[in-house]
């Protein structure tokens, strides 16, 4: 019984097929200027939804070029959620496997930072922690201690300048070249309504992934310390703290201050 | 069952790029209708800025997402979070359309069009009931813009809206920019469409622009695309209604090539003027 | 005796991290202009994403062949004045 309907969204995003049987116009029993209509609002449509969750991806390509490319990844991975802001998760994938984007191998990580903007504007709304919660607690604990992330943070490490180039793409920074094209990781949060995006020192994004998988600081600080022996934990400590990264303390079984 | 109750006023889609100056001072619109799908993140600017909208102003949420005219059953999950947005900011008036827009898992981000069929007719009352349980609401369904027919139809849409109407007990919208493009695209008349129209469940009535273009055949198609002011005809269509059946809350939408907000709010203000004669003459 | 020199260390650390937050409030804390979100200078806050729509549009796009297309935007800008720096992203230059 559904056939229609079946038929109907086949042929909606290949351009080329014959129109659906059964469908007519007062003038006509082969409607298809009418028919690609509905084929260019659904192309178009989530074209634009693409372009605007990849502002920053979309500039460092040019129109034209993102374009042709959402079109091939729309038609190979549509939407499975009426929640266009999530809609392209799996773009970054997409593009680094796309041959002609090989010439920009950093395209992905971009797109991964976008990504991580973009849940951080929609994640959950919470109070980030107020430093002097840790100045409270005793400090012979303070080893032991682990913390608990706010629900905007996210981190992304890349093999490429990706908050150069992010910055320099999304209207922070003019487009020029290039010369330190060294790996940078980036850590965005919104403490509170305005999304942040931070490059962070040696070792942080180390610290910061062992924090959130649950180590203590002391953990975390050796794994960072092993990871580049320039790792500074005040500095990265201060730099997370005041960007408002985390949400909580956790002392012992979860007992919170 | 919650009835439809947004004020016989004026109202603008909501569009965050105009929030700073909406919230600047206190607007001259009626209501305030927003898409029920932006605000299905957690939290964040978009329910910052709604929860401070709803403080001052009635609300509308129009969902464009839960694919009522499918002929496979609602999404749950998405059924959940309508729920969830309605809860939450317990607007003044719920409204879907009588399209559809996901197939298998793939949502098509259109609203498509459906045959009209005892077939299709039975399911969108058994959705519309879902749904309306679900909200613990009435609803109001809002006529669609198309472009085509389907062959194996045996309803006009006035006749279908009314079976629907009288099965569901649900409320309609009635999209009058829709009503002049699809009688355009048609090749019918307006005046009939609205004549035959179930009018007296109208709560609300949404005005917008379309843009103009040809069939193959270089017969006129108008395509609804909401990104120019409301056209002269549609303007006169509406204040007919009005006069008809007296002022019903009407949406002014813009969606593409969004206007700076005084522009918007000068359109409100044109509907506003009419539903003011309207009051007046009655 | 090791976990002693750790915790030390670490105390010092959290104190002197402490000690370099100067606002301890977090300074974005929030003129009215960035309360809901909203950049000052009147824009949306760029993370906004994409929105619904529940319109057709006007515009018409011809379809590209995208294997033959090369990327066209700022990617030849960030181009370092040695050609494609980024083809030999390795260890940092010093």
């Amino acid at each position: 019984m559904s056939s229609m309907q079946q038929r109907f969204a086949a042929a909606l995003m290949a351009p080329d097929s014959p129109l659906p049987d059964g469908l007519s116009s007062w003038n006509s029993r082969q409607p298809k200027a009418r028919y690609d209509v509905y084929r260019n609002n659904v192309m178009m449509g989530l074209r634009r939804a693409l372009a605007s969750r990849f502002p920053a991806a979309e500039r460092i390509v040019g129109e034209d070029f993102f374009a042709a490319m959402a079109d091939t990844f729309i038609r190979a991975h549509p939407p499975r959620s009426p929640l266009l802001f999530l809609y392209g998760d799996d773009l970054p994938e997409f593009a680094a496997g796309f041959p002609p984007a090989q010439s920009v191998p950093y395209l992905p990580d971009v797109m991964r930072l976008e990504i991580a903007r973009g849940r951080a504007y929609h994640a959950a709304d919470a109070a980030p922690l107020d430093p002097a919660r840790l100045a409270a607690v005793a400090p012979e604990r303070l080893a032991e201690l682990r913390l608990v992330f706010h629900p905007s943070t996210a981190l992304v490490r890349s093999a490429f300048p990706v908050v150069t180039i992010w910055a320099m793409n999304a209207g922070e920074l003019p487009a020029a070249a290039i010369a330190g094209w060294t790996p940078q990781d980036a850590l965005v949060v919104r403490p509170h309504l305005v999304v942040e995006v931070l490059r962070l020192p040696p070792g942080g994004a180390v610290f910061l992934e062992a924090l959130t998988d649950g180590m203590t600081l002391t953990t975390a600080a050796e794994a960072a310390m092993a990871a580049d022996a320039a790792f500074d934990l005040a500095a990265n400590l201060a730099g997370a703290l005041g960007a408002g990264a985390f949400s909580a303390i956790l002392i012992d079984q979860g007992d919170q201050p | 069952m919650k009835a439809s109750q947004l004020p016989a006023r004026a109202g603008v889609g909501f569009k965050p790029e105009h929030f700073a100056m909406i919230d600047a001072e206190r607007q001259p619109v009626g209501f305030f209708e927003v898409h029920a799908e932006n605000y299905m993140g957690a939290g964040g600017p978009p329910h910052a800025q709604l929860s401070r909208l709803r403080e001052v102003y009635a609300l509308s949420i129009h969902g464009v997402g839960l694919s009522i005219g499918s002929l496979q059953p609602l999404d749950q999950d998405h059924l959940r979070r309508l729920r969830q947005v309605c809860d939450r900011y317990q607007p003044e008036s719920f409204s879907e359309h009588l399209a559809w827009s996901t197939h298998d898992t793939t949502f098509l981000n259109d609203l498509l069009p459906l045959p009209y069929t005892r077939e299709t007719l039975e399911q969108i009352c058994r959705h519309i009931d879902e749904v309306q349980t679900t909200l613990g609401r009435q609803m109001l369904l809002e006529n669609p813009a198309t472009y085509l027919l389907f062959e194996e139809s045996t309803y006009e849409e006035t006749d279908f809206l009314d079976e629907v109407v009288k099965r569901s007990g649900c409320g309609l919208l009635l999209d009058i920019n829709n009503v002049f493009v699809a009688s355009t695209n048609h090749n019918t008349d307006p005046r009939s469409y609205l004549a035959r129209f179930p009018i007296r469940h109208v709560r609300e009535i949404h005005l917008g622009g379309h843009s103009e273009t040809e069939d193959d055949l270089g017969a006129p198609l108008l395509i609804d695309s909401h990104d120019t002011p409301v056209r002269d005809p549609v303007w006169a269509l509406y204040a007919e209604v009005v006069a008809r059946i007296g002022p019903v809350a009407t949406l002014i939408e813009w969606d593409n090539d969004v206007p700076a907000w005084p522009v918007l709010r000068s359109e409100a203000e044109a509907a506003e003027a009419i539903l003011r004669r309207s009051a007046l003459a009655a | 005796m090791k976990t002693s020199m750790i915790s030390l260390a670490i105390a010092a650390s959290v104190t002197s991290a402490l000690a370099s937050i100067t606002s301890p409030a977090f300074a974005q804390e929030a003129g009215k202009e960035k309360c809901y979100g909203v950049a000052l200078k009147g824009q949306n806050d760029c993370a906004a994403g994409p929105g619904t729509t529940c319109a057709g549009t006007s515009k018409v796009d011809y379809q590209q062949n995208a294997w033959k297309l090369v990327p066209a935007g700022t990617c030849q800008a960030m181009m370092t004045p040695n050609g494609h720096g980024m083809l030999e992203a390795g260890p940092a230059p010093a």
